[in-house]
C-alpha cells in the first residue's frame, strides 16, 4: 500500500483549485464542464482504480475511498468517482474506455451525475456497457441529476450504491465542520449559540451520525470493488439515514441562512438527499439484508454480521 | 474530526478464542431462558463467573505476574461479545474486570495488586462501584460520604451510597468519598477506599425494580473502620481516578448488545411462523445493519485503546448511538409483534420483549447519561 498521503494531498488540493463553490454553481446553472474535466483528466486520477497492467495506478477499493469522499466534501459536480470506477470496470472485463465523464446509472430511477456525464455504464460488474447519456431532467432547481431508465443494470447496484455512500460520507463530514464553525461564530444574545446546551446536544448527535456515515462507508469498500451485497447494504443503509439526519440538523441549526441558495450549505444538503435516494435508499437496502439474514443459517446476528 | 476512528480488524489470534469461549458459554445458558439471558449484564452467576476465570477470560488485560493474560482490548472485545451476544450472566465478574482490576492494576501499591488482582481474575474477589449517593446521582462531585483518618492511618467511614449494582452479592466496594473539605469543595478532597463489605458497621438493603428484579441496592456506613490501606491511588486525587475508571467503562462493546438476545429470538420466531413480507424484512434488515455498522464503530474505538490512547470522546459517541439502538429495539420489536396479533407467541418471546421494554431506560443513564455524553462529545467539538 502506497503512502496515503502522497495520494490524497494532491487530489485534495486539485479538488479545492478547481471545484468552488462558485465553479460549481457555475456548473449547475448551465456552464460548461470542459475545463473541470480537463483538469481531471490531466491529473491521471481517473485511472486511479485502473489495474496497472491495463495502464492504470492499480489502487484498491480502500486506497481510493477517501478520494472518492472528497469529492463529496466539495460538492464536485461531475462524475469523478463514478468514472474512476466505470474506468477500472470497463478495464477489467476488457471493454474500450470511451473518454468523458461515466456515471454508474442502475435502474429507471435517479441517477447522479446524469446531466454532466458523456456516458453510462449500465449493465453487470463482469460485462458493464458503456452507453451515451441520455437522460430526463428531474426538474429540482439546479439538479444535476437525471432519470437514466436503464434496464438490466441490477448488478451495478451495490458497486454504484458503495459510490454513494463515499460521496455521503465526505458530504456529511463538511456539513458537520461548517456548523460547528457556524456554532461558534453566531452569537445571539449575548453569546455564541454553540455555547447553549441544546445546541451542543445536536451537534454531538450531527458527530454521531457522520462518524456513523464514515464507517458505515467503510464497510462497503472493505472487499473491493465490485462491492459485496451485503456490505453495500449495510454501507447505504447507514449512510442514507445519516444523510437525512445531518442535513436536518445542519438546517435546524444555521436558522433561515442555511437555505438561502447563496450560503454554501445547500450545495452539500441537496447531495446528501439526492445521494440518499439513488441506488436505493434506506429501505430498499434493508431489505435485501433482512432476506439474507433470514435465508441464513447464522444462528445469532453477531454470527451472521462476522460473516456478512 | 475524530479521523482516527477508523475500520479495524479484529486480530486472528483473538478471533480464535471464539471457538472454546462458545462451548463454556454454550454448556452455562443452555439452561437459562430466554429473559434471563436478557438480564446478561444484570445475570449475577459467581458460580459461572468462577469458571471463566479457571479457563482464564476474566481481566485478560491485567499483567501475568498478578494472574492475568497481558493481552490487548481487542481480546476483550471478543469475549465480551460472545458473553453477551449469548446472553450470558456476567454481573458477578463485570466490575471487576471492567472497572476495579484496571484501577487496581494502574493506582494500587504493590501489595494491593498481589491480593486483589489474582482473585480477580479467578472470579473469587467480586467487586461493586459505589460511586452515587442520595441527591448527587450524576453529579459525583456532590459525594457526602466522609472518611476520617485516624493518627494511625486507618479509616472511619460514615455516610450512605446507592444504586450500587449488586452490593449484595459483592465481596468489596470501591467508593469514592469524601476525605477532607466540604461538597463545597467539589471535585477535591475525594478519595477512593477499597471497603470489604463484610467489616462490621455496613447495612445493604437492596431495591427491587419494576421488573422484580434486585440489581440495586442501598449501602450504608455506620462509623465503619477500614485499615490505612484501604487508600487506593492517591488521598484527594479520587475524581481524577474515577475519570480514568469511566474511559474504561464506556469504552468496551457492552453498549451495544444490551436488546441483542430479542432480535435473535424475534428472527427465530420470523423463521417459524415463515414471515416473508417486505416490511418485516425492512425492519430486521435495519436492526442488522445498525447493529454492523455500531459493531465497527466499537472496534474501531479500542483499535485506539489498543494504540495506547484514552479515547474518551469517541468512546462516548459509540455509547450513545449505542444506547440508543439498545433502546430502539424492544419498541420496534413490540410494534411489530402487536401489528401480527393472530401469529401465536411464546411466553418467553413475549417475556424477554417486556423485560427489555420495562428496562431500556436504564441503557442510557448507566455510565453517564445521554446529555451527559453529549455534552463530552460537544467538548471534543470545540464547543465548551
Amino acid at each position: 500500500m502506497m503512502d496515503m498521503n502522497e495520494l490524497i494531498e494532491p487530489f485534495a488540493r486539485l479538488v479545492e483549485d478547481i471545484c468552488t463553490p462558485a465553479a460549481v454553481r457555475r456548473i449547475e446553472e448551465g456552464g460548461e464542464t470542459g475545463a473541470m474535466w480537463s483538469a481531471f483528466v490531466d491529473s491521471g486520477f481517473l485511472d486511479a482504480l485502473v489495474p496497472e497492467d491495463a495502464g492504470g495506478a492499480g489502487l484498491s477499493a480502500l486506497e481510493a475511498a477517501p478520494l472518492i469522499s472528497l469529492l463529496g466534501r466539495h460538492c464536485v459536480p461531475l462524475p469523478v468517482g463514478d468514472t474512476m470506477v466505470a474506468r477500472a470496470l470497463l478495464a477489467k472485463a476488457g471493454r474500450e474506455i470511451p473518454a468523458g465523464p461515466i456515471a454508474i446509472a442502475t435502474g429507471t430511477g435517479v441517477t447522479p451525475f446524469a446531466r454532466t456525464a458523456a456516458f453510462l455504464v449500465t449493465g453487470s460488474p463482469e460485462a458493464p456497457t458503456a452507453v451515451a447519456a441520455a437522460a430526463t431532467q428531474t426538474g429540482v432547481h439546479h439538479d444535476l441529476d437525471g432519470y437514466a431508465d436503464v434496464a438490466d443494470s441490477e448488478g451495478l447496484r451495490p458497486t454504484s450504491a458503495v459510490v454513494r455512500a463515499l460521496l455521503i460520507a465526505g458530504a456529511a463530514g463538511r456539513v458537520l465542520e461548517m456548523t460547528v464553525a457556524y456554532a461558534n461564530d453566531r452569537v445571539q444574545f449575548g453569546k455564541p449559540i454553540g455555547r447553549q446546551q441544546a445546541v451542543q446536544q445536536q451537534l454531538a448527535i450531527l458527530a454521531e451520525q457522520v462518524i456513523a456515515a464514515r464507517i458505515a462507508a467503510a464497510i462497503g469498500v472493505r472487499s473491493g470493488f465490485p462491492a459485496r451485497l451485503l456490505d453495500a447494504a449495510i454501507a447505504k443503509h447507514g449512510t442514507s439515514i445519516a444523510a437525512a439526519r445531518s442535513a436536518a440538523i445542519a438546517h435546524a441549526m444555521h436558522g433561515a441562512i442555511g437555505i438561502s441558495e447563496e450560503y454554501d450549505l445547500q450545495l452539500l444538503t441537496r447531495r446528501l438527499h439526492g445521494w440518499r435516494l439513488a441506488d436505493g435508499s434506506e429501505s430498499y437496502w434493508a431489505a435485501v439484508l433482512g432476506g439474507a439474514r433470514l435465508a441464513s443459517t447464522a444462528d445469532t446476528s453477531v454470527e451472521f454480521i462476522r460473516a456478512a | 474530526m475524530f479521523d482516527k476512528l477508523t475500520l479495524s480488524v479484529l486480530p486472528d489470534e483473538d478471533e480464535a478464542l471464539r471457538p472454546a469461549l462458545r462451548e463454556i458459554i454454550a454448556g452455562a445458558v443452555a439452561a437459562i431462558p430466554l429473559d434471563r439471558r436478557a438480564r446478561s449484564w444484570q445475570g449475577f452467576d459467581a458460580a459461572f463467573s468462577r469458571l471463566l476465570g479457571e479457563a482464564g477470560y476474566i481481566g485478560l488485560s491485567l499483567p501475568r505476574k498478578f494472574g492475568g493474560a497481558e493481552r490487548s482490548p481487542f481480546t476483550r472485545f471478543v469475549v465480551v461479545e460472545e458473553l453477551l451476544s449469548a446472553g450470558a450472566p456476567v454481573a458477578a465478574h463485570w466490575m471487576g474486570d471492567r472497572q476495579s482490576g484496571p484501577l487496581i492494576a494502574h493506582y494500587g501499591t504493590d501489595e494491593q495488586r498481589a491480593f486483589y488482582l489474582p482473585r480477580i481474575c479467578r472470579g473469587e474477589a467480586l467487586f461493586c462501584i459505589g460511586m452515587s449517593e442520595p441527591g448527587s446521582g450524576s453529579d459525583l462531585a456532590n459525594v457526602r460520604t466522609r472518611a476520617a483518618r485516624g493518627d494511625d492511618g486507618s479509616w472511619l467511614l460514615n455516610g450512605q451510597k446507592i444504586w450500587t449494582t449488586n452490593a449484595m452479592h459483592s465481596d468489596y466496594m470501591i467508593a469514592l468519598v469524601r476525605t477532607s473539605g466540604t461538597s463545597a469543595d467539589r471535585q477535591s478532597g475525594l478519595s477512593q477506599l477499597i471497603v470489604d463489605l463484610k467489616s462490621p458497621g455496613i447495612t445493604i438493603r437492596p431495591i427491587v425494580d419494576l421488573t422484580g428484579d434486585a440489581h440495586f441496592a442501598e449501602v450504608f456506613f455506620e462509623d465503619v473502620h477500614l485499615p490505612p490501606e484501604a487508600l487506593i491511588g492517591e488521598e484527594g486525587q479520587g475524581w481524577k481516578q474515577v475519570t480514568a475508571e469511566l474511559a474504561f467503562e464506556r469504552s468496551g462493546p457492552e453498549r451495544i448488545y444490551s436488546s441483542v438476545v430479542l432480535i435473535d429470538a424475534w428472527t427465530r420466531h420470523l423463521r417459524a411462523v415463515g414471515r416473508l413480507d417486505t416490511a418485516t424484512l425492512r425492519l430486521l434488515g435495519s436492526l442488522t445493519a445498525q447493529l454492523a455498522v455500531l459493531r465497527e464503530m466499537s472496534i474501531a474505538v479500542t483499535a485506539r485503546l489498543v494504540a495506547g490512547e484514552s479515547p474518551i470522546v469517541e468512546a462516548s459517541l459509540v455509547k450513545d448511538l449505542g444506547t440508543e439502538f439498545e433502546q430502539a429495539v424492544p419498541q420496534l420489536i413490540g410494534d411489530d409483534l402487536g401489528a401480527h396479533p393472530d401469529e401465536p407467541t411464546d411466553n418467553v418471546l413475549y417475556r424477554t420483549l417486556l423485560y427489555l421494554t420495562h428496562v431500556a431506560p436504564s441503557f442510557s443513564l448507566r455510565g453517564g447519561t445521554r446529555e451527559v455524553l453529549r455534552g463530552i462529545i460537544a467538548r471534543g467539538l470545540g464547543l465548551r
